[in-house]
């Protein structure tokens, strides 16, 4: 069984995702950010694998994505960073990114690393179901590692059922249609939400775009198994002098 | 016509192993509805009457296959041009935000954003939105706003908001980020009008299908004067690639035509600043498809350089990756000198002043073997009114 799996077999509810991006804000922080992530009372790791040209992100996270580049961030530097992790880790890990460093690395390389390191499952929001079921699923699997697809608003109930099918740990519901970090009210989606709920789906559901604080946490958490905060965390992050305390209080004021 | 694999990709659209829709979900519904309706649309009659009608009352179509006597003679052998400068707006780019507006009304959209490098794009779908009193957003790089000047004041006048990409290099590739992420921002009320042969399918086959009516032109124009249809060679330039899509188009599956196509070698192929992704580019994912893409070893998109903007984009249409991969296209580039020189020397010989994008086109000749047999056809993209500051530099030093 995963770890994401097993995850969500022993806590049904309230599981918070955090999203950080590798090599930030320092180039060898990543391990240091995910030691806090556990620590502080993060239930999932969301790995953030910095790209010049991310197109479901807003300012934040890309800027977050730019300054780990400069950092000299890369699959190869995440992947010597990771090497160890599972001594110190217990959290799942999931890898969020874009296709074409995947691509620049070597699709099946990367599985391979990224599952010799310790990663779970991968997010890859522009690999869509038609490749994925043609091409790239087949080695995702070979190497035992989850995929996780989002839906949206606009997503119909059909695709929802196939994307829930091709999907493993859990399903990613993007919470309007938008870029991340947007501040968006959760209510307005309600009947989404509850559509989800109803369906009935294979995996657990977690909502993520434009949760930040507590509030917008729980009331993602009431319509789902949990929530995903991003750019919210990454703030918290940005000139921090002292990067467990900046977790610590962040976590601290979303969690208590 | 037959489904071919170079005029035409597979149905989730590929051309061999380039194209494709890596798009995130959050663009499935916008980009599905264009893919489920673009065909009937596009070649419904009242469609069709509509986008001709504008093409030659508006646009000024067809556009002359002008036979350059001079220039001819220089290279002693027959060379045309196509004249896409003479356009409205300046250039081929024209011929695509008619169709995609058109077929946006008809989609029920209320709002338009486009991206644009060199403006021509942007200026185009400005014209046409104003034409149509539908809102206008065009998206263009902080460093393509300085260096673009009247084309900005031009998209302004015409009543389009230009918002600066101040993300990432700030020229093209960030414009066209924006532009997307406007996009999923904006899911139901907005089309993106994609200004080149590049994005998620349907976007390479549906720009390409409006372009065509240059090479629907030539083929005819070519007939009436010199009594066949088919030229020895198509020669356009290369940035992503509609101006070369649509004279390539009827010509793909006619293997006695030699389709030359010209990359824009900035400084130099290997001087780290140019802009030629054939040469230096691999297989990646950049804005929505599988291509050949400028790239670090670690996969992140690098700057391009050319001293045409329109050229400055570190990717390739799909179609022209295919083309590149399987031989069918030559693909050969210029540097900024030589376009420079291949547009004075075009003002000197035939009175024209050319865009620097269709002057890289004008610098393949030198490159070319010829025997003095062949029929040329040359794609003058755009006409260099927008270049001026570029080319009076130059003047100084010629």
């Amino acid at each position: 069984m995963s770890r994401i799996a097993k995850l969500f077999g022993s806590k049904k509810q309230n599981v918070l995702n955090v999203y950080c991006t590798a090599g930030f804000p320092e180039l060898n922080s990543t391990l240091a950010v995910m030691k806090a992530l556990q620590q502080h009372g993060a239930d999932i790791v969301e790995l953030g694998m910095p790209y010049s040209d991310p197109l479901a992100d807003g300012p934040v996270i890309q800027d977050s994505s730019m300054k780990a580049l400069e950092n000299g961030m890369s699959l190869s530097v995440l992947f010597s960073q990771l090497k160890d992790c599972r001594k110190e880790i217990s959290l799942p890990i999931v890898l969020m990114g874009y296709m074409n460093p995947v691509l620049q690395y070597g699709f099946e390389k990367f599985c391979a690393d990224a599952a010799a390191a310790g990663v779970d499952g991968l997010i890859l929001p522009d690999l869509p179901p038609y490749e994925f079921e043609t091409e790239y699923g087949a080695i995702i699997n070979k190497y035992g590692l989850d995929f996780i697809f989002l839906v949206t608003p606009e997503t119909s109930e059909a695709r929802i059922r196939q994307l829930d099918n091709l999907t493993s740990g859990f399903l990613y519901a993007v919470s309007s249609s938008s870029t991340t970090g947007k501040d968006k009210d959760l209510k307005a989606q309600e009947g989404y939400f509850r559509k989800l709920q109803e369906m009935e789906l294979k995996n657990p559901v977690l909502i993520g775009f434009g949760i930040k604080d507590k509030a917008s946490f729980e009331a993602a958490a009431g319509y789902a198994n949990g929530a995903i905060i991003g750019s919210a965390y990454i703030k918290a992050l940005n000139n921090a002098a002292d990067i467990d305390k900046a977790t610590s209080d962040f976590l601290a004021s979303v969690l208590k | 016509m037959e489904q071919t694999t170079y005029q035409r990709p597979d149905e989730h659209g590929y051309y061999g192993s380039f194209g494709g829709a890596y798009i995130p979900e959050m663009l499935h519904p916008n980009v599905e509805e264009l893919k489920s309706r673009y065909l009937d649309i596009m070649y419904e009659e009242n469609f069709q009457k509509e986008f001709h009608a504008l093409l030659r009352d508006y646009v000024g179509r067809p556009t002359p296959l002008f036979l350059a006597e001079r220039l001819s003679k220089q290279y002693n052998t027959a060379i045309y041009l196509k004249r896409e400068d003479l356009n409205h707006t300046g250039a081929h780019k024209i011929n695509n935000a008619i169709g995609q507006v058109l077929l946006a009304q008809r989609l029920g959209k209320k709002r338009i954003i486009a991206e644009t490098g060199a403006g021509q794009h942007g200026v185009a779908t400005a014209t046409v939105c104003a034409l149509k009193g539908i809102e206008c957003i065009v998206y263009m790089g902080e460093k393509d706003i300085e260096r673009q000047a009247p084309n900005v004041a031009r998209m302004r006048m015409l009543g389009a908001t230009v918002i600066p990409a101040v993300s990432g290099s700030k020229t093209l590739k960030d414009a066209t980020n924006e532009a997307i992420r406007d996009w999923i921002n904006n899911p139901t009320d907005t089309h993106y009008v994609i200004g080149s042969v590049v994005g998620p399918h349907p976007y390479p086959d549906m720009v390409a299908r409006f372009q065509s009516v240059i090479s629907e032109e030539i083929k005819a124009q070519l007939k009436v004067t010199t009594g066949k249809e088919l030229p020895s060679h198509v020669i356009a330039c290369v940035g992503g690639g509609s101006n070369a899509a649509g004279a390539f188009y009827h010509f793909l599956d006619e293997p006695s035509v030699q389709l030359v196509a010209v990359e824009a070698a900035g400084h130099g192929v290997n001087s780290g600043r140019s802009a030629a992704t054939t040469q230096l580019g691999n297989p990646g994912v950049l804005h929505g498809s599988k291509s050949l893409v400028m790239q670090t070893a670690d996969g992140q998109v690098v700057e391009p350089h050319s001293i045409s903007a329109g050229l400055d984009y570190p990717g390739i249409g799909p179609m022209h990756a295919h083309l590149f991969k399987s031989g069918r296209g030559t693909f050969l580039s210029a540097t900024d000198d030589d376009a420079v020189a291949a547009a004075f020397n075009l003002c000197k010989l035939e009175g024209i002043i050319p865009a620097l994008e269709s002057s890289h086109a004008l610098a393949a000749l030198n490159q070319m073997k010829l025997s003095g047999k062949e029929t040329i056809v040359l794609c003058l993209s755009g006409r260099g009114d927008k270049d001026l500051a570029t080319y009076m530099n130059k003047m100084d030093r010629i």
